[in-house]
């Protein structure tokens, strides 16, 4: 599943300069998703989520993501 | 009764601090609900608290509010400050409590005082 939602990221921040994506518990559904993008860079923590959060829609609508962690910089 | 989103806006507009939590203070239902309310409460932040659980439309209603898709999630003064990583961080980073100070005033921490309010259709 870590799979799943990699591919999902890199397809939505093919610039980052660091994408990983780990599960938590080995259940596959608590995931912690770390990621670091120029395009980050100038936007609030707020705005930086809300990018993760569109890009994993889909799992997070169908209900294959039970808990997110999301850790997000900038590169500047 | 109003309706549900509108006791939800009501919440988000005139509460100092408000936490969408699965649980309540006494009793969280989930880790991130938890982390968050730590945060908060290391902040000193006066916490009201609604559970998202009793109703699922509750989670529905507030997710078409913020459009944010998770829980938990923090607003000061009517403002999405975040959900449990972003509140964790700007405890840790002395931001939190700089928000905190702009928005509520420099006695916010005096008011700590916790309180549930609870929305039902």
């Amino acid at each position: 599943m870590t799979e799943r939602l990699e591919s999902l990221l890199r397809a939505a921040f093919p610039e980052a300069a660091e994408l990983s994506v780990a599960d938590r518990t080995g259940g596959g559904d608590h995931f912690q998703v770390t990621l670091s993008s120029p395009r980050f860079d100038g936007l609030s923590l707020v705005e930086q989520h809300r990018l993760v959060y569109d890009a994993l829609a889909a799992p997070l609508a169908d209900g294959t993501i039970h808990e997110l962690r999301i850790k997000t910089k900038g590169t500047m | 009764m109003t309706e549900l989103s509108d006791q939800i806006r009501q919440i988000i507009e005139n509460e100092d601090v408000a936490l969408f939590m699965k649980g309540t203070p006494q009793f969280v239902m989930c880790g991130n609900s938890h982390r968050a309310l730590e945060a908060l409460r290391r902040a000193g932040a006066p916490v009201t608290a609604v559970d998202v659980l009793p109703d699922p439309r509750i989670r529905e209603e507030l997710s078409a509010l913020s459009g944010w898709p998770t829980i938990p999630q923090v607003f000061v003064r009517g403002e999405l400050v975040g959900g449990a990583d972003i509140v964790e961080e700007l405890e840790q980073s002395g931001e939190l409590d700089r928000t905190l100070r702009e928005k509520i005033g420099e006695e916010y921490r005096g008011g700590g005082a916790e309180r549930v309010v609870v929305v039902a259709a």
